[in-house]
């Protein structure tokens, strides 16, 4: 597939391209007018991201689709502390995908510290605008107004301006590339708790999410894809499938998978009952070529212990760790496992497109990168940008998922195929079984303890399927996965070995894969977290201790080390029998410890009680960081202790979530958060408590039992 | 295709579909309510519990051709608007449930469904009520407490809030 923006361009690409005055009425960035505003009001637009209305109207505008993380409240909490407008009276947009808005992806736990030191300017630059406008107007200096609740005020009298008063003529001015910005000490929004304002529309269903789109005239659409992904079209016999009321017609559609492109068959209907129905009654032969052998979880395990044999790629070392390793006693090894798992967000991937007879094209879909939808949008159809209109809807979960847009692309080609709106939804089983998933990967780990029983020397190989390789080609023979690299280098653990390597061995598979929340994390965690400790009872030393002696001087993690250690002291008494276990990982700037309780029952091992630390440095509102991590908490339970999704004879075993599980509320431990702070710069929130976790269990359990875990998942009714 | 009659909220819908149409689609599609979401299409995951005479059911395993205009069906849009929320919505609102709220619709219609029948659970009784429902988001710990809320119980000391 050639995608220009990759997940981590996005990242680099994340600061906005200056913030451009761009002025005018009918401001073409609006995704969705939310309020018509009458003739003689014009809507200013002062930036990209701020527009005023000569009414007083400001419409601030979300540059990251909302799938959960909360930046419908995030983004323009940004905007307005720096604005000084209440966030309760402004109206925000979803953005468009248009250029003028910078990176829009959703992804990469990078919607604040993408967007923070961006927004400040721009919203302060606002600001400047206004006071100076207001300023000229009482023939004042700036230094004798100020900005609060959408007015300027001229001190020490009763005069003012509303923000719409001042629009117009700020608008003419030149954006100050460097405003002030305010003292952290008089932060309104920023660090502080707020309720999020979109709540009451999601807990009474009148959130719109995409699924939920309904444009005029629109047909629905339910699709089938080969079992075996990659398969190809023998035959179709649609017989059975076209009896049923309601069908409009079976089309042959494009289906894409990372790196290729192959066949799928879609119904169209009148409802998506009948489409969803009909698409069951479908006979398709494929042509699956050697992917009944191929397509196989089993065999790509196998393939990976046997990579495990040979060295890596070096991604770094210090140190020559083999001769180092070879040369010494006192040493171990282990290889670690986990498997593929499915996003498997509640709501299925879905979208809505109208491919319209006057050249323009409307989309309506929920993805992560409204900027990239509109790139692949124009490349698939060949259509100029200008006349395509991305409308970024609410995402019902994601995790990483709606960020391949094979679905949109699919629903697009459905709407030009019937010359009329298309609605496509994948049934849950087309979601679970055509991926593309969270990669099995290997972590083989070897240590050496050293003199005084030191922790002398680790080596991390990777080894299993590259994200980049699979779906860009973008890896060569020579070269180790720089995401999962950068994830295992000494400079993002930070633990001092001495003597430190990081390999990486490809191993290739037709199963599909994509990041999944955390990305690599989520895999690599689980080997070196569960490794420190196992080096730690080869030394004869607490696990703690062990991490605290590897951090050393490196004050900012030892805190969080510490706070998990003080929430650990203070905490009730362990109930008699229980044990515990800690673990660590940085992941997108920001380190999570976490610690795991664990008891003996009946049924087999419960997890009581997670405690999680994150220092994500300057953060926007409390309790989304605490929503995140314990959302990362339930999700690294789910990925720890619930069945992978596993192919065998060229399909995918799992269908839905009777066979494919995560966890339930009954399954709930109680879980604890503590966020570190600081005024460091802001890092991820969405996805860096998740990889702490399952190594945080696996310790925890080795405390419990004596043994030592090493393949996800576990099942903790026989472990 | 069938004459159907289903009364939704406590008001009447008419319209041609087939039999075997699942509630779920004909709420959604039909009657045009969006607040009742499809998640798995086999009652595993709970997103489109709605309520048939007060009884908390999974729309997407009901025929509409089974249903008649006197059985009272209740979907969210019939529990609160943004404006007037429940006690439950509310109770949702206090303690920031949604992370996406995708699920939470079917959340609600649980909990509002064992509220009525048990209007003091324990932990016990919800884990068992609410097992139903999954949230992929991770918000079980926020539901719990949500539930204790509407319940007028006194929330469990939220050890983690600052």
């Amino acid at each position: 597939m050639q995608t220009k923006n990759t997940r981590r361009d996005f990242i680099k690409l994340s600061s906005l391209g200056g913030l451009g005055l761009v002025l005018g009425i009918n401001v073409a960035g609006h995704a969705e007018p939310v309020k018509k505003i009458a003739a003689k009001v014009l809507e200013l637009e002062i930036n990209p991201f701020i527009i005023i209305a000569t009414d007083g109207t400001i419409t601030l505008v979300n540059s990251r689709p909302d799938m959960g993380q909360g930046s419908t409240q995030a983004v323009p909490s940004i905007l307005a502390e720096e604005l000084e407008v209440d966030l309760k009276s402004v109206q925000l947009v979803q953005s468009d995908g248009k250029e003028k808005y910078g990176a829009q992806q959703s992804g990469g736990s990078s919607t604040v510290r993408g967007l923070w030191d961006n927004l400040r300017r721009t919203g302060a630059a606002a600001k400047q605008m206004l006071i100076e406008t207001a300023a000229k107007r009482w023939r004042v200096s700036i230094d004798q107004c100020y900005a609060e609740n959408a007015r300027v005020y001229l001190k020490n009298s009763d005069k003012s301006f509303g923000y719409g008063e001042l629009a117009e003529e700020a608008s003419n001015l030149e954006i100050p590339q460097n405003p002030v910005l305010k003292d952290p000490k008089n932060y309104r929004y920023l660090g502080k708790y707020h309720k999020r304002l979109d709540v009451p529309s999601r807990v009474t269903g009148t959130a719109v999410f995409g699924i939920d789109v309904e444009v005029p005239g629109m047909l629905y659409a339910a699709t089938v894809h080969p079992p075996s992904v990659q398969g190809k079209i023998k035959t179709i016999d649609d017989s059975e499938a076209i009896k049923i009321r309601g069908v409009r017609r079976v089309v042959k559609t494009t289906a894409y998978y990372p790196g290729g492109n192959t066949e799928a068959v879609a119904v169209v209907a009148d409802n998506y009952w009948s489409a969803l129905k009909a698409s069951r009654l479908l006979k398709i032969i494929w042509d699956n070529g050697d992917l009944a052998e191929n397509l196989n979880s089993e065999k790509y395990t196998k393939d990976m212990y046997l990579a495990a044999e040979k060295e890596g790629v070096r991604y770094e070392e210090d140190g020559d760790f083999n001769a180092f390793y070879n040369a010494s006693e006192n040493k171990l090894e282990a290889i670690y496992e986990t498997p593929f798992l499915s996003h498997a967000a509640i709501e299925p991937v879905n979208a809505t497109a109208h491919v319209k007879s006057d050249g323009t094209v409307d989309v309506w879909a929920p993805i992560q990168g409204p900027d990239g939808a509109l790139s692949e949008t124009a490349q698939l159809l060949g259509v100029a940008p200008d006349k395509i209109k991305i409308h970024a809807m609410l995402l019902g979960g994601s995790f990483g998922r709606k960020a391949f847009m094979n679905f949109m692309k699919e629903a697009i080609d459905l709407s030009k195929q019937m010359d009329a709106p298309v609605k496509l939804i994948w049934s849950r089983e087309e979601d679970m079984s055509q991926g593309p998933y969270r990669p099995a990967m290997l972590s083989k780990m070897q240590g050496v303890i050293g003199r005084g029983n030191s922790l002398a020397a680790l080596s991390h190989q990777a080894i299993g399927e590259s994200i980049q390789g699979q779906h860009w080609g973008a890896l060569m023979p020579y070269q180790a996965d720089n995401w999962l690299g950068g994830e295992l280098s000494k400079e993002n653990h930070k633990y001092n070995f001495p003597v430190h390597k990081v390999t990486y061995s490809r191993v290739k598979t037709p199963i599909p894969i994509l990041w999944w929340r955390s990305v690599y994390a989520s895999n690599f965690g689980w080997g070196q977290e569960c490794f420190i400790d196992e080096m730690a009872h080869k030394a004869g030393k607490d696990p703690i201790e062990v991490r605290r002696e590897l951090l050393k001087g490196n004050n900012r993690d030892l805190k969080v080390l510490e706070t998990l250690e003080l929430a650990l002291q203070r905490a009730p008494k362990m109930a008699e029998g229980n044990a515990r276990g800690i673990a660590m990982f940085r992941s997108f700037e920001t380190m999570s410890a976490a610690a795991v309780e664990v008891a003996n029952t009946e049924d087999g091992i419960k997890i009581v009680k997670v405690t999680s630390v994150i220092d994500c440095g300057q953060y926007v509102n409390p309790d989304h960081v605490k929503a995140q991590t314990e959302g990362n908490i339930v999700m690294g339970i789910s990925a720890a202790v619930k069945g992978g999704i596993t192919f065998s004879n060229g399909k995918c075993d799992q269908s839905n979530f009777h066979d494919y599980q995560f966890m339930r509320m009954a399954e709930m431990p109680k879980v604890e958060v503590h966020i570190i702070d600081n005024l460091e710069k802001p890092g991820g929130v969405g996805e860096p408590g998740l990889p702490p976790i399952a190594p945080a269990l696996g310790n925890a359990i080795f405390n419990l039992t004596g043994q030592r875990h090493r393949k996800l998942p576990l099942d903790l009714s026989v472990v | 295709m069938a004459k159907i009659n289903l009364t939704i909220n406590n008001q009447s819908y008419k319209f041609e579909a087939e039999e075997d149409m699942p509630l779920l689609w004909a709420i959604r599609d039909y009657v045009g309510l969006k607040g009742t979401k499809y998640g798995c299409g086999i009652a595993q995951c709970g997103a489109c519990t709605v309520h048939l005479d007060g009884v908390a059911v999974r729309s997407c395993q009901l025929p509409i051709g089974t249903l008649s205009k006197k059985q009272k069906i209740t979907t969210i849009e019939g529990i609160g608007t943004p404006e007037t929320l429940s006690a439950v919505q509310e109770a949702w609102v206090e303690e920031q449930v949604p992370q996406c709220g995708y699920c939470q619709s079917g959340q609600i219609m649980s909990a509002v469904a064992m509220l009525a029948e048990n209007p003091n659970p324990t932990d016990e009784d919800i884990d068992a009520y609410m097992i139903g429902n999954l949230c992929r988001c991770g918000t079980y710990d926020r539901i719990r407490k949500a539930i204790h809320r509407a319940a007028g119980q006194t929330a469990e000391e939220d050890l983690g809030k600052r």
